[in-house]
């Protein structure tokens, strides 16, 4: 009877009660979105990389450094020169090195030239090893292997040929166009930024800059394929590089050694103390944005508390009646907090339902404007703790109409 | 008795200076029908307030059924009244967005009414109050005045109460419904031998009753006893 009379006066009451809900939706959608988006970002970030001991590259900030080589934002300060890279690929602590040259593009998608051996190191998200969806690995000079977003938004399949563009901007006029590419490889969905790479050989990247001076291209030399797989085509510079190391017990002293290089200013980096210095940066923005996302819920409990105490005027006929035959001021004070509740329970049904709406028709678009790959599944612990928060909240915003229920039930 | 009154004396907090209530002595022998008129205003409601335990008075000895309501903690006083005293008014009677059944089950959920007959019961005091199948599942706010004071009856016997408080319940009736709702409320406190205390200034209902007295002649606020 307890909770018929609090559902019928819900629905007697339902102007106000669905304004009251949807504004409690609203903010709910709000707080849960950020949370979700937020601890979505942070897997999907530091689901990037995995099993790489030290990232090493021109010396800069670690996170700038962190940015170019592995999330390919913004720009490197330097290069690396190719003798520094194998004097230090050859250390004896070293378990395998894998270069990285960037600064070219195909359309809009950065190009990153390395060798066949990022494919068998570079690790994601718990050590998973990259997967081809089709093809192989590169192993011609003009061979590339496409991240799985490129071929899919590019509708890209193996044996087409594919024309790099110099520099980085999302449309270029300097074309590599005397150079085609083939595609011999796509790799599998991995949910991070190598989603969206080009790769190809540094072997490659040296070819399609042959007879290019400060980023010009000089007219009348042209290169056969045939004399190009005759050509030293080692490169001088690259870009960044990163190392796996026999012995974790000696990340530190290999670090300190290539912050000490003598011949070049070079940093190493451990990629995760650079996440999470990342993570401290974004500290502020999320605390920022959390603080937001509570102002919301507040001012929707505020008035969730506003409209009870507005009904317990309009009701007071009502709690008179009930106080007649026979209901304790206590059974007052619970049958408002009861109603709170049922409209805090609505709100979360619907909030959920919603969020889960919003993030399956987001999701596509998450993923291609912004690279994030955001998972629908909202079922977390910090959500869980959010609704129970809200539960809680709704409890304490319903007191002071509940106890005005209570006491005007026991001024009678 | 039923009820009994001694040197009762009630004053509302918001006026401190103005008592409302002074009684001596007065008492009601079971299964009376007593009526009750005086002036608004003349102190009316808040015996019956007094008697049912909603209100508390200042001192005095309230005894109901032979249990002292001054005596009792609040929550004793309201299972008390849920379990004993049955109270129609002039209006707000009833919950007005429940149906008349679920209006009386709200009464019943507060007394020690035993759920298994309670339908049997209801249907039962709604068909002798002649209120149609049609109309028990209405939201009371869209049967007539008639009708809902006729649920409030039903809704005040559910718990087969022994005394019944009646505060001017047919006020708001027309002739033929007042004369209607009186006979059949006399008839039913008759048949269940219940005690009513029916307080109206309405004199002209005062031939329903054996017993009839003026609030003035109980109620001596200015001290002159």
């Amino acid at each position: 009877m307890f909770m018929r009379l609090a559902c019928k006066s819900l629905l007697n009451r339902r102007g106000s009660v669905v304004l009251t809900v949807l504004a409690l939706t609203v903010s709910l959608v709000v707080l849960l979105g950020v949370e979700h988006i937020r601890q979505q970002s942070r897997d999907s970030f530091g689901n990037t990389v995995s099993g790489v001991d030290l990232i090493v590259g021109a010396r800069t900030g670690s996170l700038n450094l962190l940015l170019y080589s592995i999330f390919h934002m913004g720009s490197p300060t330097n290069n690396i020169s190719w003798d520094s890279y194998q004097h230090i690929a050859s250390g004896k602590h070293v378990a395998w090195a894998v270069p990285i040259a960037l600064g070219d593009s195909y359309r809009g998608y950065r190009v990153m030239g390395s060798t066949p051996d990022y494919f068998t190191h570079f690790s994601y998200g718990g050590k998973r090893k990259l997967q081809f969806a089709s093809g192989k690995a590169f192993s011609g000079v003009l061979d590339v292997v496409l991240g799985s977003e490129v071929a899919r938004k590019l509708s890209h399949k193996l044996g087409d040929q594919v024309v790099l563009a110099h520099g980085v901007a999302s449309t270029s006029f300097s074309l590599h166009d005397d150079k085609p590419f083939t595609v011999v490889g796509v790799l599998a969905p991995t949910g991070t930024p190598v989603d969206q790479t080009v790769h190809v050989s540094l072997r490659g990247i040296e070819a399609i800059h042959i007879h290019w001076q400060q980023g010009v291209k000089m007219p009348g030399n042209t290169v056969s394929t045939e004399q190009l797989a005759k050509m030293d085509l080692q490169p001088e510079n690259i870009t960044a590089f990163m190392l796996g190391l026999s012995s974790k017990m000696a990340t530190f002293r290999v670090q300190r050694q290539i912050n000490n290089y003598s011949r070049e200013p070079l940093m190493a980096i451990l990629p995760g103390v650079a996440l999470s210095e990342l993570w401290q940066m974004m500290a502020t923005f999320e605390h920022t944005l959390r603080l937001i996302s509570a102002c919301i819920l507040v001012s929707a409990l505020l008035g969730l508390s506003a409209m009870l105490l507005a009904s317990i005027r309009e009701r007071e006929h009502e709690i008179q009646l009930l106080r007649v035959i026979g209901a304790p001021p206590m059974f007052l004070f619970l049958l408002i907090e009861l109603e709170a509740l049922l409209i805090s329970f609505a709100a979360i049904a619907l909030g959920t339902s919603l969020l889960y709406f919003v993030l399956v028709v987001a999701k596509d678009l998450l993923a291609s404007e912004f690279g994030l790959h955001i998972s629908t599944n909202i079922v977390s612990e910090s959500n869980a703790y959010i609704m129970l928060l809200m539960v809680f909240s709704t409890i304490i915003a319903a007191a002071i109409p509940s106890l005005k229920a209570y006491k005007n039930a026991r001024l009678r | 008795m039923t009820i009994h009154l001694q040197n009762v004396s009630f004053t509302y907090p918001k006026a401190p200076q103005k008592k409302v209530l002074d009684i001596q002595h007065w008492s009601v022998a079971p299964g009376e029908q007593v009526f009750i008129h005086g002036p608004s205003g003349g102190g009316k409601s808040t015996l019956l307030n007094l008697l049912s335990g909603i209100l508390q008075a200042d001192r005095g000895k309230v005894s109901v059924l032979g249990e002292r309501l001054d005596q009792m903690s609040n929550r004793r006083r309201d299972r008390f009244r849920a379990n004993h005293i049955g109270c129609v008014f002039q209006q707000f009677n009833l919950i007005p967005y429940l149906d008349a059944i679920d209006n009386i089950r709200l009464a019943a959920h507060f007394a020690a009414t035993k759920q298994a007959s309670l339908n049997h019961e209801t249907g039962e005091l709604l068909s002798a109050l002649g209120i149609a199948p049609s109309d028990r599942c209405k939201p009371t706010a869209q049967l007539s005045i008639g009708q809902q004071q006729r649920v409030a009856i039903a809704r005040a016997l559910i718990n087969k109460p022994q005394l019944l408080i009646a505060d001017e319940p047919s006020s708001s009736l027309d002739q033929n419904n007042r004369d209607t709702f009186m006979a059949l409320l006399m008839s039913l406190v008759k048949e269940h031998d219940i005690t009513l205390l029916f307080v109206s200034h309405d004199l002209s209902l005062s031939y329903h009753f054996g017993r009839v007295e003026a609030l003035s002649d109980i109620n001596t606020p200015d001290g002159a006893h």
